[in-house]
This record gives structure tokens, sequence and C-alpha cells, in this order.
């Protein structure tokens, strides 16, 4: 069975969607990682479907950089959120906004 | 001929270099024998080099000792040019100089910084030398500033006397004016040339435009009016003479200030390219030669005579060279070497005996308690005023006979200088030598003493210099003679030929009875007055109120724009530009600040609204 190309880039598309929705709408960093792995495989996804359709070996070597990169963004991501949760119980992002001007 | 080029400069350099490596550690003594022993040594090799010269039919040897710049078009390397002009120039440079560094061993002796006086006057004996020498107008520009900043060191010797330390800085600013002609100088003749090295330049002189010539010849003369104190920069030397006597006579009489007049016979084949030039050249010469006579007959300090008398010399130099004597003019400054030295020397001598006293009216009688100094300045005072067979009679002669076959209103000029030569240094020989004893009161009522034999034996030298100088420029020896051994490398030389002899005659004996005229007058008015308001007018002593009129056209106004800018532009203008730029950055951050919320949602949002409204330009520019 031959799945057409379009199917594959909505369902990347509405990934994305579901990832940026998560990103603007939840409070808890751990679920914003979440949803940004969710959209950052969203774009691998769209990545590959072009790769097969275009038969160019360029796009699924630039699926490996993304995950390579979104490997180690989740190791010290988390190690800044499991810092934070030790420090206050909470890892909310709308309470870390010491920073603002 | 290259080593010993090359050891007449190295010479003075290796004493400067040695006095000062070895720091206070040498005694005085030491340090007087280094500093005259490297000079002298000079002059050997200068004497040895002028008799190889002699026996070469080609006149003209260029020493390379190392390439210096080499960039594009522009060669400059570091070498010699030594040639009758220059080998001339050091003969009487490095001896003089050795004289008066023996004289300053007796002078200075005692001083706080002596060993600092040496290190300048070796520094600037190299200066002088590497000026004269130089193959190129890069190099000759290197002595100039040379000779230039040790003159500033000099003359700003005993600098906690506040007039020393401004008349140091008088004569280094003047300086720099002249330099920037120097500097148009070169600029103008590589424009032309392609190149900087004299014996290339001359090669290509003919070819000059009139208009670049003239304007080359003009950048000249600026700067030789700064360095040899011509109208319109010429008032910096007498205030010089806060310097130590040793230095006047060696930097503001013999030697420095006839760097201008040298660096214009250098040039005279650029200078035959342009009459105009050369007219300018002579009235300038003509008219501060008159100008700075006018006010030596009204001043009081004996220094500042002989300086007044110095820059009137070097007018008639600079006439010479308008007229196209070059060789007239060298001789003058030649003979001029040997008796101002021998004036100022002699000066120092009386200051010397009077602890420091320079005031003409506090002086008098003193012959009789100066057995040296007072015969070797009435030479030097005869030598000056013209008298034969002294050198000045021949070379001053020679001088104005040039200029009566070429300007008639400017031989006037320079007969009526010769009448007020004769008349003032008439009046300082009176005043200092003859006449009641004023000076009791300085001595503490003690005889004045004579110097020692290491300040007496220059003035004895230099003394029969200025009787004997004569001889090596005689009107009727004219092949073996200076102007003979100089002739071959000048530009254009008008013949003297169309004078005939019994001219010749008539002129010298003009020049005879306005000096005589001179003597006398000076001697009845000041036989027995040592001052007069109706003889030393306070326009004259004043000196025409030159510096007043700089002060009013150019100083004021400067130190007026100086306070406009302190007043209104710094705190208006700058300060408010900086201020306002701070102002306004400050509130567009408190603005801005806003934007940061610190909520990280916010941001993403942000970032999502901004990738929207990219998508949006993007697929609307795509349709």
């Amino acid at each position: 069975m031959n799945v057409p190309a379009a199917w594959y880039l909505v369902l990347a598309a509405l990934l994305f969607g579901v990832g940026a929705f998560g990103v603007l709408t939840r409070r808890s960093a751990l679920i914003m990682f979440m949803c940004i792995e969710l959209m950052l495989n969203a774009v691998n996804l769209t990545f590959v479907t072009f790769s097969r359709t275009l038969g160019d070996i360029g796009g699924q070597a630039s699926v490996f950089f993304v995950m390579v990169v979104a490997a180690a963004e989740v190791t010290v991501g988390l190690g800044i959120v499991v810092a934070v949760f030790r420090r206050r119980n909470s890892t909310s992002v709308d309470e870390l906004s010491e920073l603002k001007g | 001929m290259a080593p010993l080029a090359t050891l007449i400069v190295l010479f003075p350099l290796v004493g400067f270099l040695l006095v000062l490596a070895n720091g206070t550690a040498l005694k005085e003594k030491a340090i007087g024998i280094i500093g005259t022993t490297v000079v002298a040594l000079s002059f050997i090799c200068s004497v040895a080099a002028f008799f190889v010269l002699l026996h070469h039919s080609d006149r003209e040897f260029t020493v390379k000792l190392f390439s210096w710049i080499d960039v594009g078009s522009l060669h400059v390397p570091a070498a010699l040019l030594v040639d009758p002009l220059s080998i001339t120039m050091c003969l009487f440079v490095t001896g003089i100089s050795a004289l008066i560094h023996l004289y300053s061993v007796g002078y200075m002796k005692g001083e706080k910084d002596f060993r600092k006086f040496f290190l300048y006057l070796n520094l600037f004996v190299f200066s002088m030398l590497l000026l004269v020498l130089a193959n190129n107008l890069v190099l000759t520009f290197v002595g100039w500033e040379g000779v230039g900043v040790c003159s500033y060191w000099l003359v700003s010797y005993y600098f906690e006397r506040p007039s020393a330390a401004s008349a140091g800085k008088k004569a280094f600013i003047y300086n720099r004016v002249g330099d920037v002609g120097l500097l148009l100088a070169m600029f103008l003749i590589f424009h032309q040339a392609h190149t900087l090295t004299y014996l290339k330049v001359f090669y290509v002189a003919g070819t000059f435009s009139p208009t670049v010539a003239t304007l080359t010849v003009l950048a000249l003369l600026l700067a030789a009016t700064g360095k040899s104190a011509q109208i319109p920069l010429f008032n910096w030397l007498p205030d010089a003479m806060e310097g130590p006597t040793p230095v006047s006579a060696l930097i503001h009489a013999a030697t420095m200030v006839t760097a201008g007049v040298y660096l214009l016979v250098r040039m005279s084949p650029v200078l035959t390219m342009s009459p105009d030039g050369r007219a300018t050249i002579a009235v300038i010469g003509g008219v501060t030669a008159f100008v700075a006579a006018t006010i030596a007959t009204s001043q009081k300090d004996i220094k500042k005579v002989l300086a007044f008398s110095t820059v009137s010399q070097i007018g008639y130099m600079v006439l010479a060279v308008g007229v196209g004597a070059y060789a007239a003019a060298i001789f003058l400054m030649v003979a001029h070497a040997f008796f101002k030295a021998l004036l100022f020397l002699g000066s120092g001598s009386v200051i010397h005996s009077l602890n420091g006293e320079q005031d003409m009216r506090k002086m008098g009688g003193l012959a009789k308690y100066l057995p040296y100094t007072f015969p070797t300045f009435l030479i030097g005072w005869l030598t000056i005023s013209g008298i034969p067979p002294f050198a000045g009679f021949f070379a001053k002669g020679d001088v104005l006979t040039n200029v009566f076959q070429h300007n008639k209103p400017l031989w006037v000029l320079g007969i009526i200088t010769a009448f007020l030569t004769a008349y003032y240094m008439t009046r300082l020989f009176v005043l200092t030598f003859r006449g009641t004893e004023r000076f009791r009161e300085e001595t503490h009522g003690h005889d004045p003493h004579e110097s020692p034999w290491v300040m007496t034996f220059p003035l004895v030298v230099l003394a029969v210099l200025s009787v004997l100088g004569g001889l090596i420029n005689l009107p009727w020896a004219h092949s073996a003679s200076l102007s003979g051994f100089l002739g071959p490398i000048l530009g254009y030389v008008p013949a003297v030929a169309g004078s005939s002899t019994a001219a010749q005659w008539g002129l010298a004996a003009v020049d005879v009875v306005v000096a005589v005229f001179g003597l006398l007058a000076a001697f009845s008015i000041w036989k027995n007055i040592t001052e007069s308001s109706r003889y030393e007018s306070s326009f004259l002593e004043h000196v025409w109120h030159w510096d007043d009129f700089y002060d009013a056209t150019i100083g004021r106004p400067l130190t007026r724009l100086a306070y406009f800018s302190d007043d209104v532009i710094e705190p208006q203008v700058i300060d408010g530009a900086v201020t306002g730029v701070g102002v306004t950055v400050r509130n567009s951050a408190e603005g801005l600040r806003k934007v940061q919320s610190g909520f990280a949602r916010q941001y993403a949002l942000a970032m999502v609204l901004g990738f929207a409204v990219i998508m949006v330009f993007l697929v609307a520019r795509v349709f």
C-alpha cells in the first residue's frame, strides 16, 4: 500500500500544532519539554517525507543531526528542570520570572 | 673616502652614547674629555676627507651606508654625500664645535647638569653633521629636526627659570612653522622628480615648470626663515639667548642657524629655475639684515646685541643667496662662524668674570682686568665691523659686490646695515671694555677675574682664524679660493666679471668708509654715557613690536578661541551630544524593558506570531 506524501505532511503539521499549542498553554516545564520534542519530531517527519519523495538522502541526514541536538538539549534541559524543582518544589515556568526587565 | 665620511658622523654619536651609557659614574673631567675628544676626532677626519677630495678630479662621493626606506617608487638610502660644499660645512662645524666643547668644560664647571649639557652638545654635533652630509632631503630632515630638538633642550637648559622654559618653547614652535616649509618643498620635489636624492633632483631640476620651481623655492625659503631666524620668523633667536653662552655661540651663531642658508645653497640648481623665488629671497635677506641691525643698536643685554647681530649677518648670507652669489654666502657663513663664535665666547668670558651679569650698563672698564678676553674681543669687534684686513671685510665685501651687480636698492640697504653693524658693535665694545667701572656691585667689590685656559685658548684660536679667515677667498686668487673650490657644484653663478677691478676697489672703499663712520659715530656718542633715550628708542628696544604684533594677531585670538571652546563648545556642544545620546538611550530603554516580562510562554507566543507573519509574507509573495 502506498500512502501519499501529503498524509505524512498533514500528520506532521498536526503534531507540530499540538506541540506548539502545548508550549503556549501548559505551565509545567516538563510538559513544555515534551511538547518541544513533539514539534522537533514533527519536523523530522517532514524531512523524511521529502527525502523519500525527492530521492535525496540529505533530508534523512538532517534528521540525525536534529535527533542528536534534541538529545543534548533534553539532557541539559532536564538537568535544569531537576535543579529548579529541588530549589522550589515546583516546575511552573511562570514562577521563574526573576530576570524580567 | 667611505670610512672617513662615516667616521665624521659617527664620532660625536659615539661620544653621546658613551656618556649616556656610563650614567653618573663619570666625573665632570672625564665627560669633558670624552665630549671634546670625539668632536676633535671628527674634525681630524673632516680635514683628511678634505685633502682626499682635493686630490680627486671628480669631487662628488656618495657613501651608501644602508637602504633605509624602500617603498614603491620612493627609495631613500641612508647615504652621505661628500662634496666641496658638505666638506666645507663639516670643517668649520667640527672645528668650532671642538673649540666650544673645550670652552664649555671651563664655562659649565660645577653646573648641576654638566653631563646632560655634554650629552645634548654631542648629539647636536651628530645631528648637524647628518644634516650637512646627507645625500637626500629626508636624511637632511632628520638632522634638521635633530638640531632643532637639541636647540630646544639647550635653550631651556635652566628650565627652573620660567623665561628659559618659555624661550625653549618659542624656539621650538617657530622652528616647527619653518619645518612645514621643508616638508612642503619635499612633497613638491618628489611630485616632480620622483626622488629626493640631491644629485638626482638636480639632474631633472631643469624640467621643473616655473610655477612649481617658484613654489618649491618659497617653501624652502620658509624653512630657511625658521631655522635661520629671518623675517618673519626671527623672534625666537634673541630669546634663545636664555641658554648657556657656549650654546649661543655654537648653535645660535656659528652652526645651526646657518642650516637654512646651507639648505638654500644646497638646492641652488632648483633656485636657479626661479628668478622670482630668488628675488624674494634677496628681499627677505636684505630687509632682515637691516631690521635686525637697527634693533641691535638699542639692546642693553650684551648677548641680545650679539643675537640680533647674528640675525643681521645671516640676513646678508640670505641676500647673497638671493642674488645667486652662493659661494659668497658660504664664505660669509664660515667667516661669521669664526668671528661670531669668538664674540659670543668673549661675551661669555665677560659674563663669567662678572658672576653672570649680562647688562652692559653694569660693565665698563673691563679691558685691564681681562688680558686675554679683551684683545681677542677687540679682534672680533674689528672683524665684524668690516675693517680690513680681517675676515669680515672680505666676506661682507664679497657679498655686497655681488649684490651691487644685481640689485642697487638692496645694495644701499646692505651698506646702511654695514654702517649700523659697525655702530652697534662699537657701542657694545665701548660699554663693556671702556669707560668707568660700573660692576663693583656685581663682583662684591673684587676685581673681575680672567677665565681659565680652557676658555681663553679657544678665544685665541678663533681670534687667529678671524684675522686670517679672509685668506680662504681672496678676490684676486680666483681658482685657488673657496669660490673656485665650491664653483663646480653650485647652480648658475653669475659672473662678477662684469665689474672692473676699479669698481671693486671703489666698492671696497665704500665698505671701509661706512664702517669707519660707524665706529666714529658710536665712539663719540657712547664715550661717556651708558644709556640714552635719544639713541635707544623704545620702538627698537621692543624689536619693532614684532612680538606684540604676533601676540595681537595670532596669540590672543587663539587664546580667545580656546576660552570660547572651553566655555561654550565643550559644555554645550560636545557635552550636549554625549549626554543627549545617554538620555535618549535611557528613555527608550524605559519603554522597551516592559517587553521583557519574564514569562517564557509569552516569548514563545511572540516567536510563533513572528513565524506566522513570516509565513504569511512568504506565501503572499508566491501567489
